[in-house]
């Protein structure tokens, strides 16, 4: 069996009082894209920050390319792209993914190839002299994804990755994660569309918490005899 | 340490600052501005009194007051009460069983001296003798702004580049580029010091400006070298970058970075030696000591005013030193609520 890129191991962690994750366990395996879905406030951006290593559980433990978190090795084959966007808005696209690209660790020719392989794929490549504060909230979010991509890391770990971009272009960056993924990386994407949770290999349901259930969305599906995964949350959640 | 992703922080914050002109004009022509302004108002001559004679008042008094300074008007005694009253004169003068009577409106501190002055100030052919004054430092013509101007610059240096640099690691913070840089294999005082020297590189040609500015057109006393004067200002300019970065720890937005300002500035101005100290109690001076701005200060009166050189300033700019140190040290750990390592 291939050793998981991404291992949670039963992970909980509070802020103040209040219990944001409770015994979490998730793996995600190269070749694979897996889909945290929930609603807002299940603590899937929490899970995604601790695998990041911005934030350290209370319990338990993560471990991403067989490094506990965080590590700064681990760090390098990291591509993490937030909810907020990041970027510098006083600066060109180019020297936002120049910036990052060599904070990553790219430099040179390397960084040169890297930014247009990134831009072109996000569909971003004409608009990259232009400064951040002329692109819509769609380029925003794909310049950060692009960002992610960069380096070609082997994690990718993309907290709501689609929200704001348009059918068409959100269709062929599925496919441009599919494509990636079957080169050996490992994916693990927030979502809260069920249309977008079912193109993943494995879907995790995240509420209060908790993972109320795991597995393929056709397993889930099969499982509680429910045709769609939302009928599944439903189902899951005590709605019978 | 990585060099590479170093000097990628540093040359990212200058390309920032090449875009932004707004906040370059600002840290570069504020503090200049406002220091004019108080050169303006401070630098107006004296006040003239005003002064309303009764009948009683003899004339040897009039020509007194009137080389003292005052503007003279010749009124009743129900005239200049209700004069005085309505604050159109500053006080009136009588003659009382053979001694003049002065009554001052005396709201104003400085007004009233102004009158007393006036009083006094027109020589009296008998008076004391005249004294012959030397001046160690300074010169009779020596005003207000000339003593205070090096304090002011000082502060609005320090106040001007606080505030930049708070902001803009506040946005760091607000917008989610802190955290996607330290997502990356940056180190903590990597970012710190990029940080640090791209301000740096500002402040550096912040402080050439000002010290010129100040020297040349507005023409402030230099008794010391110029280049002890760039130090002074460079290490002042360090300690409030450091001292905002470090502080925007503490603020969630712009907003309240901008209510940390009072907070940060005001204990500095009454400790920096605009008011008179020496009768602090000592627990009290140290709190002075605490603060930036008092060394600052202090550096600069000697540059400036006294002449001073390494021996008077080595101090100062050694407490200056030790201040940016242990801000940048606290900003490093500060970064540990976004990343352990």
């Amino acid at each position: 069996m291939v050793k998981p890129t991404i291992a949670v191991r039963g992970v909980s962690k509070s802020y103040g009082k209040k219990e944001v994750l409770r015994n979490v366990s998730l793996e995600v395996h190269p070749g694979h894209i897996v889909g945290l879905l929930g609603p807002s406030g299940a603590g899937k951006t929490t899970l995604v920050r601790l695998i990041a290593g911005s934030d350290e559980p209370d319990q338990g433990a993560v471990e991403v390319t067989g490094l506990r978190m965080p590590d700064l090795m681990a760090l390098e084959h990291i591509g993490y792209m937030a909810q907020a966007d990041a970027l510098y808005l006083e600066l060109s696209g180019r020297e936002n993914m120049d910036f990052f690209g060599t904070l990553a660790g790219l430099t040179g020719r390397g960084l040169r190839e890297g930014v247009d392989r990134a831009g072109s794929l996000v569909g971003l490549r004409d608009d990259l002299p232009r400064p951040v504060n002329q692109y819509s909230g769609g380029m925003k979010r794909r310049l950060s994804l692009a960002i992610a991509l960069l380096h070609a890391p082997k994690v990718l770990l993309l907290d709501e990755p689609t929200v704001g971009i348009d059918p068409v272009l959100r269709l062929s960056i599925w496919d441009e994660l599919w494509r990636y993924a079957a080169t050996g990386a490992s994916i693990l994407l927030t979502t809260h569309v069920m249309d977008e949770a079912e193109r993943c290999n494995r879907v995790a349901l995240l509420r209060d918490g908790k993972i109320l259930a795991h597995g393929s969305p056709a397993d889930l599906k099969k499982e509680t005899a429910r045709p769609t995964l939302e009928g599944c949350f439903l189902y899951y959640g005590g709605v019978r | 340490m990585s060099r590479t992703r170093l000097l990628a922080v540093t040359q990212r914050i200058l390309r920032q600052l090449a875009r932004d002109p707004r906040t370059v004009a600002l840290i570069l022509v504020a503090p200049v501005a406002v220091l004019w302004l108080v050169k303006l108002i401070l630098t107006t001559g004296e006040y003239q009194p005003r002064v309303a004679l009764l009948d009683t008042v003899p004339a040897p008094l009039h020509d007194h007051l009137r080389k003292g300074g005052a503007r003279l008007s010749n009124l009743s005694a129900a005239e200049a009460n209700a004069a005085l009253a309505r604050n159109e004169i500053d006080a009136l003068v009588g003659f009382e069983n053979g001694k003049p009577h002065l009554r001052v409106e005396g709201s104003d501190p400085m007004v009233t001296r102004a009158t007393l002055r006036a009083f006094q100030g027109g020589a009296a052919p008998n008076g004391p003798l005249p004294i012959e004054v030397e001046y160690l430092h300074g010169s009779k013509a020596m005003g207000f702004f000339e003593s205070f101007g090096p304090i002011l610059l000082g502060f609005f240096v320090f106040l001007f580049t606080f505030l930049v640099t708070g902001l803009s690691f506040v946005r760091e913070r607000t917008t989610g580029t802190l955290e996607r840089m330290l997502a990356t294999p940056l180190r903590r005082h990597e970012v710190v010091l990029g940080y640090m020297m791209g301000f740096s590189l500002l402040a550096l040609v912040q402080a050439t400006v000002i010290a010129t500015v100040a020297v040349t057109l507005l023409n402030m006393m230099l008794a010391g070298r110029f280049v002890w004067l760039l130090a002074v200002v460079l290490l002042l300019a360090l300690s409030a970058l450091s001292l905002g970065m470090l502080l925007s720890a503490f603020a969630g937005s712009e907003f309240q970075m901008f209510q940390l300002v009072p907070l940060v500035a005001v204990p500095q101005i009454f400790f920096s030696g605009l008011l008179p100290l020496e009768n602090l109690s000592a627990p009290l001076r140290v709190i002075g000591h605490l603060m930036p701005l008092t060394h600052g200060a202090h550096a600069l009166r000697q540059v400036m005013l006294r002449g001073g050189g390494p021996a008077d300033i080595g101090l100062d700019l050694g407490a200056l030193a030790v201040f940016v140190a242990a801000f940048l040290i606290l900003n490093v750990v500060a970064l540990r609520k976004y990343r352990r390592l």
